[in-house]
């Protein structure tokens, strides 16, 4: 195998490859040390080094809220989308009903249908309802975002665990709902965490539906960049850019580290 | 009815005679209630919009819909989504085609690394992607900069609200979804097939292009459908990134409801929006199984 590497068309493919890689992460490459430059531009390379953008990005009002509202709203959904998530993959995993791939479709729906039509919608209903522009009604529109993204995982684990163990605790006396708090939910848990995680994030990172349902006095951190990024030039914008990455990239990696735990003992 | 009908066993468990509803359904009805609730009635909200707010109270139900196709305009942007989601499927495909194949022959360490640096960009923001490229790309921007300090170019070229600009932060985007999918099916593949055509005396890419190539072909056809379907729904990117001569039919619903307030021409152009994206993944499902499109996205 290794003398093939030497071969012009593998060599052309690892080239090929390499440039993809670089393509893929040119944004935060570039966004990252940009943040921590010392002058008031957005120069590359940046010029010298300081964390003053960070500063001002912490001591600003808006910023600091935005990074408030957006931490309270993603935690809120995390918790929601993980307990209606799990519940409907147990429902459609193990369930029978009639319509039961209606329900998959609907469930799995948000992930494909174009989220400005999602945004429009919710927008008009949550108006009608008076929770448009409220905590509220955007953990409420964040969380049917979010729930599909908990199934996937739960459903993942639900297919891949060992049904007999179930089995095993009925036959020896426990109930249905001892079963599954000591059998079952232990055996899911790293699927319903990773949900839980890929929740967080998704609600982190969402802007589209977050424009149409924040108002002036409650933004979060994503819109307030939105509506910044036209017309302010200054570092903050790379040092907010910055911390949603931070964020984001950090639970992913628990959600490896997650996926890798043993289930119960 | 149904409740009664006597379940025909697959996997095994179920004895005969059980009833087709069990207990465990039972807890699919709390996510169901919310999700009809919070995503499926607003969806329905917006398509009755689309006839019921019409201009004038005499216009008929269909008012809204003559209007937007009576405009050159509309039929424009319509025009240039299309065109915008074909480019960026080509773009990912030809890129994203030999990078899955890469990962397919390097040693699992390399794939390992190379899924990583498809998956941390999958999972982050798309909107400080697309405020990175406009860092990158505009006329004050990293590339510009660095032509005009090295005297390639005395005038900064327009690299930003072009359609290019577009087509760069859009790609580099929606290439996980090209990616992943046709890993998938590529990983499947009995590396056998393309040995047994060696030794039969294929040269490697007669062999590449007569076994292997067909044999990846459902994990092309799924990422290219993946990767369409979400571009037709872009609306970030191509509004930081794009001219007005860009403008995609997101855009142009995001402008009608909040600028001109007009819901009847913005719900309009969600339902042919929806249409459009549901009709492709109709065509789709004819050729391939959809359940192939997002279990290899399950998976990774």
């Amino acid at each position: 195998m290794t003398d093939s590497w030497r071969q012009p068309r593998r060599l052309l493919l690892l080239a090929l490859g390499a440039l993809t890689v670089f393509f893929l992460m040119a944004p935060t490459l570039v966004v990252v040390p940009m943040s921590f430059t010392a002058s008031n531009a957005l120069t590359f390379p940046p010029e010298g080094f300081s964390t003053r953008w960070y500063e001002k990005m912490l001591t600003d009002r808006q910023w600091s809220t935005g990074f408030v509202n957006s931490a309270q709203v993603a935690f809120l959904t995390a918790i929601l989308a993980t307990a209606l998530g799990t519940l409907a993959a147990l429902g459609t995993i193990r369930g029978r009903f009639p319509g039961r791939s209606a329900v998959n479709a609907l469930i799995l729906s948000p992930l494909i249908v174009p989220v400005i039509i999602i945004a429009i919608g919710m927008f008009s209903v949550f108006v009608r309802w008076k929770i448009a522009g409220s905590f509220v009604g955007l953990v409420l529109a964040h969380t049917a975002l979010a729930v599909p993204f908990v199934v996937v995982n739960v459903a993942t684990s639900l297919r891949t665990m060992d049904r007999n163990l179930e089995l095993a605790a009925q036959s020896l006396g426990a109930g249905p709902v001892r079963t599954f708090r000591r059998i079952t939910l232990p055996l899911i848990l790293p699927g319903v965490l990773a949900g839980g995680l890929f929740a967080f994030i998704t609600s982190w990172d969402e802007v589209v539906v977050s424009i149409f349902l924040t108002s002036a006095r409650f933004r979060t951190l994503p819109v307030e960049m939105w509506e910044q990024v036209r017309q302010v030039v200054d570092p903050t914008v790379a040092a907010v850019s910055t911390t949603l990455l931070a964020v984001t990239t950090t639970l992913l990696v628990l959600v490896f580290v997650v996926r890798r735990q043993p289930a119960a003992r | 009815m149904h409740l009664f009908r006597r379940a025909t066993s697959r996997s095994g468990r179920r004895r005969r005679g059980d009833p087709i509803v069990n207990r465990w359904a039972l807890l699919a009805a709390p996510p169901i209630a919310f999700l009809v609730a919070f995503f499926l009635v607003p969806l329905i909200v917006v398509s009755l919009r689309s006839v019921t707010d019409v201009p004038r109270p005499t216009d008929d139900l269909l008012a809204n819909y003559g209007r937007f196709f009576a405009s050159a305009a509309n039929l424009r942007v319509l025009g240039n989504t299309f065109w915008v989601a074909a480019l960026s499927t080509v773009v990912c495909l030809a890129l994203g085609y030999p990078y899955a194949y890469l990962m397919n022959i390097v040693r699992p360490r390399v794939a390992g690394l190379l899924l990583i640096a498809v998956l941390l960009p999958f999972w982050s923001s798309l909107l400080v992607r697309t405020y990175a490229w406009q860092v990158i790309l505009r006329d004050t921007g990293i590339i510009n900069t660095f032509l005009l300090d090295g005297r390639v170019i005395e005038e900064p070229i327009p690299l930003i609200r072009t359609t290019l600009g577009v087509m760069l932060g859009m790609s580099q985007i929606l290439l996980p979804f090209m990616v992943l999918p046709i890993y998938a099916v590529m990983r499947r593949i009995d590396p056998e097939y393309s040995r047994a055509a060696a030794n039969l005396g294929a040269p490697p890419f007669a062999a590449f292009r007569r076994v292997f190539l067909p044999l990846s072909l459902p994990g092309v056809l799924a990422g290219s459908l993946l990767v369409f379907v979400l571009a037709l729904g872009f609306y970030i990117t191509p509004a930081l990134l794009g001219s007005p001569k860009d403008t995609m039919i997101s855009q142009f619903i995001a402008s009608a409801v909040q600028q001109r307030l007009d819901w009847g021409i913005g719900s309009t152009m969600a339902v042919i929006l929806m249409g459009l994206t549901l009709a492709v993944l109709f065509i789709a499902s004819r050729l391939i199984r959809l359940r192939d499109v997002f279990g290899s996205l399950e998976e990774s």
